[in-house]
């Protein structure tokens, strides 16, 4: 084992050890467990924007619609299907992948400013939806009326719906799945073309590469996972938002991404972490924390535009 | 004269009037926001931002120098402020990524949002318009007011202006090459940095114009901007991008189709907009008259 690769083990084995254990070290810093559960879902979210915009390179500036679908869709199947909590998040997941793989075929020809224009129209078709359709969705009010379920592994019961530190480990535990499928994707011969066509789109497709097609995958892919994080949000808060669904949202994971280090496939948590962190203190002491985080997007990018981690190794270099 | 007075008429008359106006704002913000796209291939989501912030400019000088004079200074001033924020924050952006410029436009959009609602506070504030343009100009047409001719009549002519503007002035001319091919206007010795902060002044310069219509038809709010950014981002996808025919095309569409649905499924008037542009990007994905290739 070359240093290299007990260096990457070492880093990999602390990221984990931090989050299994972070209601344990948040709770003495002053944190509060469902914060620690906020921050992973929020970096879900983050992470799977960055398998599309870091890995492939193109620009989605609509992703919140698909993080909203998953969650309104994990929040509707509670309320009026069945209350079991695995389903939710199933249906959640699948109603914003599909949903993103429809449009997607109408997207994936463009690029650029014009992909990111086009991403953020479609994007708010969903917000509307949300928005006007309140006997179903809530309206503006939001969809209430739903709560995760105690999940019933036949065996026994575990009550994530009063435990935070269970549901905690629950998130986590779906956090790692959908990490470690990502993982797996970036990994494979898929994964390298996605890094190919990022690298240099016109040599791709010189070289045979259905680039589009290439593209509308990542996008799905993206969308599925996007639409998990949003369901597990979903059970999070039991209630999902329309703002969820807005392209404000989609600037927030954007920023995460961008914030964290976008060229990594860990930046986007760290980003999160920050941003979420900051943003929960921010609003607790001022109510003009809108400036401040306008303020962090400017100063992010004209000073930190790799990032965290893009500076942090820079300056190691 | 029976069939005019008939309620459904008068009824679609209003709307169709309706739509118009709102096109019209569709048109000044998607105009210049397309102007910035094309030769500097930024999505300037700030655009709402200066559109308030020519309406508040206009609401703090008019108790001074009336409604005209704010009409007329209100949107160079707006300029101006557009000037400074390309000069100092945008323009190191222009090398890089578009999306660092979309992010960096987004945060400046909250923090303008923040900062007038901090100075002005959140209530909508009214600014006066002169008294004989506030009274509607027949008993019929209740809905049409001498304010909203005269809206519509100052886009009119602002439009007619920036098309002659690019037609026929040096600095038009070169920003219509800059559009279609940057390197070759930069090889031809034309500062190119310049003519991208002329090109910004002038889009932000219509986002003030219609900020000032906006606060004397609707009253202030520090919003307001932000509800006219998703249309015209629409507006100039229908009409097709690189294309300022269309983005005026685009406009008066998506505003009159909004204000049609509105007399018979008033649920859907903004959900129709979105409609028409996936119609339109299923149907002529380069847009209505937008140009081969440019939307890639």
């Amino acid at each position: 084992m070359t240093t290299e690769q007990t260096r990457k083990l070492i880093v990999l084995a602390a990221i984990w050890a931090a989050l299994i254990f972070a209601p344990y070290w948040m709770v003495p810093l002053g944190g509060y467990t469902a914060l620690a559960t906020r921050v992973l879902v929020l970096g879900l979210a983050a992470m799977s924007l960055n398998f599309l915009l870091g890995f492939t390179g193109v620009l989605s500036f609509g992703h919140a619609a698909y993080f909203g679908l998953g969650a309104y869709g994990a929040g509707l199947t509670l309320k009026f299907l069945a209350a079991s909590t695995p389903l939710a998040l199933l249906l959640g997941m699948l109603l914003g992948g599909v949903c993103g793989g429809l449009l997607g075929t109408l997207i994936v020809r463009r690029r650029g400013v014009y992909f990111a224009m086009v991403t953020i129209a479609f994007g708010q078709v969903f917000y509307y939806i949300a928005f006007q359709w309140s006997s179903l969705t809530g309206g503006d009010d939001g969809l209430r009326g739903f709560s995760r379920q105690p999940l019933d592994l036949g065996l026994f019961k575990i009550d994530i719906l009063s435990s935070a530190n269970y549901f905690y480990f629950f998130v986590l535990f779906c956090f790692a799945l959908a990490v470690g499928a990502m993982g797996f994707i970036l990994r494979s011969p898929f994964g390298r073309t996605m890094i190919a066509i990022r690298e240099n789109e016109r040599r791709s497709r010189f070289l045979g590469i259905p680039v589009e097609r290439h593209i509308w995958i990542a996008f799905t892919l993206s969308c599925f996972f996007m639409g998990l994080a949003g369901a597990l949000y979903a059970l999070v808060n039991n209630f999902a938002d329309p703002k969820g669904l807005h392209y404000s949202q989609s600037g927030d994971f954007v920023m995460m991404a961008v914030m964290g280090g976008m060229r990594s496939f860990w930046g986007p948590l760290l980003g999160a972490t920050v941003f979420v962190v900051l943003q929960d203190y921010l609003s607790s002491v001022t109510v003009n924390w809108m400036s401040f985080v306008g303020l962090l997007f400017v100063l992010v990018v004209l000073f930190f535009p790799r990032g965290l981690l893009g500076f942090l190794q820079r300056s190691k270099a | 004269m029976s069939i005019i007075r008939c309620p459904m008429t008068l009824l679609l008359l209003f709307n169709i009037t309706n739509g118009l106006i709102v096109g019209a704002f569709y048109v000044l913000m998607a105009l210049g926001l397309s102007l910035i796209l094309n030769l500097s291939n930024t999505i300037n989501f700030a655009h709402g931002g200066f559109l308030v912030i020519g309406g508040y400019i206009a609401y703090a000088i008019t108790p001074y120098i009336g409604f005209w004079g704010a009409l007329l200074i209100a949107p160079p001033l707006t300029a101006v402020i557009g000037l400074v924020v390309e000069r100092v924050l945008i323009r190191p952006l222009y090398g890089r990524d578009p999306l660092y410029s979309l992010l960096l436009t987004f945060g400046l959009a909250f923090i303008i949002e923040d900062g007038t609602r901090f100075i002005f506070g959140p209530q909508g504030k009214p600014v006066t318009i002169p008294p004989f343009l506030a009274q509607p100009l027949s008993n019929d047409f209740f809905f049409i007011t001498g304010y909203r001719l005269f809206m519509v009549a100052v886009v009119m002519i602002a439009v007619a202006l920036l098309f002659v503007l690019l037609r026929y002035t040096r600095l038009g001319i070169r920003i219509r090459a800059g559009t279609l091919d940057l390197e070759t206007v930069a090889a031809l010795g034309i500062n190119v940095q310049l003519l991208r902060s002329l090109n910004f002044a002038v889009g932000i310069f219509l986002a003030g114009l219609s900020g000032v219509l906006a606060a004397g038809q609707l009253g202030l709010e520090p919003t307001m901007g932000t509800g006219l950014l998703m249309p015209s981002f629409i507006a100039i996808i229908v009409g097709g991008i690189g294309s300022l025919p269309g983005t005026l095309l685009g406009g008066l569409l998506i505003g009159v189709a909004s204000g049609l649905t509105a007399v018979f499924l008033p649920a859907a008037s903004e959900a129709v907009i979105y409609v028409m542009m996936a119609v339109v990007l299923l149907m002529r994905p380069r847009g209505l008259l937008g140009e081969e290739g440019m939307m890639s």
